[in-house]
This record gives structure tokens, C-alpha cells and sequence, in this order.
């Protein structure tokens, strides 16, 4: 049984749009087979399923810092953000181009905790009467329900500012820039959303998460790929400290100015 | 001094074990903590009871064939030391101690204290080693080592492979003993041959035997009785990508 069959594409469409389905799907077969061949190794192991939550550790960390300083242009003249806000959505393939890495990444980032944590809870059937740690932080001690909220929070920050379904009356925000282009108003959609109180605070609950969750997250990384050594140690630890702080800072502050009425 | 000794009693691999409390009576502080026990097992066998069984040999911290968990920290609340070695005035008196194997999937309880550290070997066998002709030692001068090269590789191989790092670490991952000998071949001129193969198949042997995988919070290298640095963990990791590349473009 072909590949269209399979996925019940060949009542889709004519026998040629059925032929090329098969012609994808044989290219697909071939990409992934060769890369199964060739990373098998790497990505079964142990080490390579690390690899993989760095990487993906590494990519997530950049996406959120430049989500940050896009947003903190909410402190500038609406018209900033909302023409940042219109460009954005004007990247056309771009955008979904970036929408499908993140997506790609955040699934690479949750399959590797999958997997490792499997692999982990089976090496250690028997745990200890007494548990003690020495040195771990809070911060890599909770690194498993630090992910799952921020995951919770995450896919409702999609339904809440991305797919407006939460607030649907934010579909029909518009404003007119200083050269006359109509774009969505962003900025009053953050205020509105803003002033509810609960949603301000789950926002910073869970800011506050992913702060600790990156506080672990960016000593780790380095690690994992081996870049870490003795020298960088120290730098690296207040680096992670420093910059978890202040992701928590620039996020927090957005709902706090707005709820105290800097904003408006 | 007086304790109050909980401890982890097991009658062999297949069988379940269960915590027993035991009163350790007039303790020297002076004393190790295996000399403790054998004041307890002593004890123990005067009134016809089993001794706890436990794993020892040198008892001078270098053998690496002692092991406990004491209140949860493997080899005890003492840094840088063998259980052998910690000696009984770092307790107060009046303390309960829980004292427990081992404990990882890789490591089977033999019988109450005593582990089955094979999987070590296993370890070593695949790549803990370096392929030379025999015959009587080269002259040394013909091979020089920086000193600061042969310092690292010199930390690496003082692991005694006792598996504290396995007990403490919250998934059980053998990465720094893996680590530790990997890098104390590699770092030197008469290792760095084999260095690819070796890493390639010490880690595949890691995995093979159940090990959990490394979360980066270096419990290991706080119990180790050698302080082994967390940085060989690094090393390996490095140089376990570079093979894993290298190894797609090689015809074997």
C-alpha cells in the first residue's frame, strides 16, 4: 500500500495529484532515512538526546529574549509597537517559516524531557528512604513542573494575544499609523488584556517560572554541548543568574505598568 | 557516644529489603564509621543475629570498595571522603543515621550495604584502556607532557571508581566516573589515538548498562570522595559530539 492510501489522500483529488503525494512522500521516506542513518548514533544515545534539549534550550532562549524586547516597545508611543506588530505580521512565508522552527523546536525541546526522564525514573527503580541534596539548585530541582506550567501558559498566551480567541472582541482593534496605514491596534490589546488583574498575575506567575527555568537552562546548555570549563564556570553561573533576572524584570514590568496606569 | 542506627537490611538481589533500627552504644568518636559498624556487628553476632553486611577493603580511602548512604548523602555529610574515612566526631551524640546502599538499577543490592559495581568494569572494558605493545617501559623523557596536561589527566584518574557519583546524582547517570576515565586517556599523548573510539564506546556501554543521563547539578562532584570536577563531564561531552561527526565520515 502506497503512502496516499495510507493517509487516504487518493480520494482527494485526480490520479496526478495522487502521483505526487507518492513523489513527496517518497523524497520524505529517503531525507528521513538518511538522516536516521547517519545521526542514529548520536541521537540514541544518551549524550545526543542532551544535545537536543540544548540546542532546542538555546534557540527557545534567543526566540524569548527578542520576544522581550519587542515588547518592551509597549513603553514607547503606540504607533512603535503597533507598526512593529504589522510588520511582523506582514512577513507572509517568513512568518510561518519562524512559526514552524519555534514549533519544530519547542516539540525537539519536549520529546528529549520525555525521553530522558523515561530513561531516568527506570535507572533509579528504588529510591532512597532519605533524600538530601548538597549544592543542586531550587532552580534545577524543578526544571520538570517549571516546564509543564510554562508549557499551560504558553499555549494560553497563543489563544489570549496570537489567535485572540479568549478576548475575540480583540479581532476588531484597528488604528491608523501617522502615513495612514490601517494595522491592528496591538498596543490597546495589551492594555486591555493587562488590566485584568488575574491574567496579569498568571503572566507573571509563570514569567516567573520561566525565569527559573532559564536560570538552570543557560548554565546547562553549555554544558550539555561541552563548552563549559572550569573558567567560564564562575562567568557562567552569574551570567544565568543575571540574565534570568532580568528576563523577569522587562517581562514583569509590562503587566505592573499597566495595572499601575503608567501605560495607557 | 549513643546512636540510633537505621539500616537498610536486605537478604540477597532478589529479595526486598526493609530499614532496621539498631542503638549503636558507647561509640568512640575517634572511631571511622566502619569501625562503628563493627562494634554493632559485633554486637549483632554475640546475640546470635546476622551482621550488616558491608563492602570495605583498604579503609584508607584510596580502594574505592566502601559504600553507603548516610542520611541520604552518599559515603556521609563529610566532603571529599571514603566512608572509611569519616570518622565518628562529625556526628553528635544522640543522632539517628539512615544508612542505605547504593542505590541505581545498574547497581543490584548484593546483600544489605554491598552493590554489585560490575557495570564499572563493563565500562572500562569497552574503552578504559590504552592498546600498546608490551615489552619494558619506554624511556620517559622520549614522550613530554606539559605539566598542566599532566595535572588534568592526573585529577581524571584519581577516581577509585566507587560510584558515589552514581548513588548521588537524582537519576542515577554515570557521567563523571565515565567522565573521569575517558579524559585521564585522553588528555594524554599515549591515549589520544583511540581517543574517538574509546568515548564512543564507554558511552555506549554507560547506556547499555541502565544508567540515567547527566541533568548538569554536580551532585556527583560534591560526594566525590576525589572532588572530581564536573568539567570532565564537559570534556566527555565535547569530545563524544566531535566523534559522533567523525565517525560519518570514516570508511569503518
Amino acid at each position: 500500500m502506497g503512502f496516499a492510501e495510507t493517509v487516504g489522500l487518493r480520494n482527494l483529488g485526480s490520479l496526478e495529484s495522487g502521483k505526487m503525494y507518492c513523489g513527496v512522500a517518497v523524497i520524505v521516506f529517503s531525507l528521513s532515512n538518511f538522516m536516521e542513518k547517519t545521526t542514529a548514533r548520536l541521537f540514541r544515545s544518551s549524550l545526543g538526546k542532551k544535545y537536543v534539549m540544548a540546542v532546542s534550550g538555546v534557540i527557545l532562549l534567543l526566540f524569548v529574549i527578542g520576544h522581550l524586547i519587542g515588547n518592551l516597545q509597549i513603553f514607547a508611543h503606540p504607533d512603535v509597537i503597533n507598526a512593529y506588530a504589522h510588520f511582523l505580521q506582514n512577513l507572509g512565508p517568513g512568518l510561518w517559516a519562524v512559526r514552524l522552527i519555534l514549533l519544530a523546536t519547542v516539540v525537539a525541546h519536549i520529546w528529549s524531557a520525555v525521553e530522558l526522564t523515561i530513561e531516568n525514573r527506570r535507572a533509579r527503580p528504588d529510591s532512597y528512604e532519605v533524600k538530601d541534596t548538597i549544592q543542586a539548585s531550587y532552580a534545577s530541582r524543578t526544571m520538570r513542573i517549571s516546564g509543564f506550567i510554562v508549557l499551560a501558559f504558553i499555549l494560553f498566551h497563543l489563544a489570549h494575544f496570537t489567535l485572540q480567541v479568549v478576548n475575540p472582541e480583540y479581532q476588531d482593534l484597528y488604528t491608523e499609523l501617522a502615513d495612514g496605514t490601517v494595522v491592528h491596534d496591538v498596543h490597546t490589546m495589551m492594555v486591555a488584556g493587562f488590566q485584568n488583574v488575574w491574567i496579569s498575575l498568571f503572566y507573571i506567575v509563570a514569567i516567573g517560572l520561566l525565569s527559573v527555568h532559564l536560570r538552570h537552562g543557560i548554565a546547562s546548555m553549555l554544558q550539555s554541548l561541552g563548552w563549559r570549563n572550569r573558567k567560564i564556570a564562575g562567568p557562567l553561573e552569574k551570567v544565568s543568574i543575571g540574565l534570568s533576572i532580568l528576563y523577569f524584570a522587562g517581562n514583569a514590568a509590562i503587566p505592573l505598568a499597566i495595572m499601575a496606569g503608567f501605560v495607557s | 557516644m549513643d546512636l540510633k542506627l537505621r539500616v537498610w537490611r536486605q537478604k540477597d538481589r532478589n529479595s526486598s529489603g526493609k530499614l532496621v533500627e539498631y542503638d549503636a552504644r558507647d561509640i568512640d568518636p575517634e572511631m571511622s564509621f566502619l569501625e562503628m559498624l563493627d562494634v554493632v556487628n559485633e554486637r549483632l553476632i554475640d546475640s546470635g543475629d546476622e551482621p550488616i553486611a558491608f563492602d570495605h577493603d583498604c579503609r584508607e580511602g584510596i580502594c574505592g570498595a566502601c559504600s553507603a548512604t548516610i542520611n541520604g548523602i552518599p559515603h556521609g555529610p563529610h566532603r571529599a571522603t571514603t566512608v572509611c574515612q569519616l570518622h565518628m566526631r562529625h556526628f553528635q551524640d544522640g543522632d539517628t543515621l539512615t544508612i542505605e546502599p547504593f542505590r541505581a538499577r545498574a547497581f543490584p543490592v548484593i546483600r544489605d550495604l554491598m552493590v554489585d559495581r560490575t557495570a564499572f568494569d563493563r565500562i572500562v572494558e569497552a574503552g578504559g584502556y590504552i592498546s600498546v605493545g608490551t615489552g619494558s617501559a619506554p624511556e620517559a623523557n622520549t614522550l613530554p607532557i606539559p605539566k598542566d596536561q599532566a595535572e588534568r589527566a592526573m585529577d581524571a584518574a584519581s577516581c577509585i571508581g566507587c560510584g558515589a557519583c552514581v548513588a548521588a546524582c537524582k537519576n542515577a547517570s554515570a557521567m563523571l566516573f565515565v567522565a573521569a576515565k575517558s579524559s585521564h586517556l585522553n588528555t594524554l599523548p599515549q591515549g589520544k589515538p583511540e581517543k574517538e573510539r574509546r568515548v564512543l564506546s564507554m558511552v555506549a556501554a554507560m547506556d547499555e548498562a541502565g544508567f540515567g543521563n547527566c541533568t548538569n547539578q554536580y551532585e556527583c562532584s560534591a560526594v566525590c570522595p576525589k572532588s572530581i570536577s564536573e568539567d570532565f563531564i564537559g570534556q566527555l561531552n565535547r569530545e563524544y559530539f566531535v566523534a559522533s561527526i567523525k565517525q560519518q565520515f570514516t570508511t569503518k
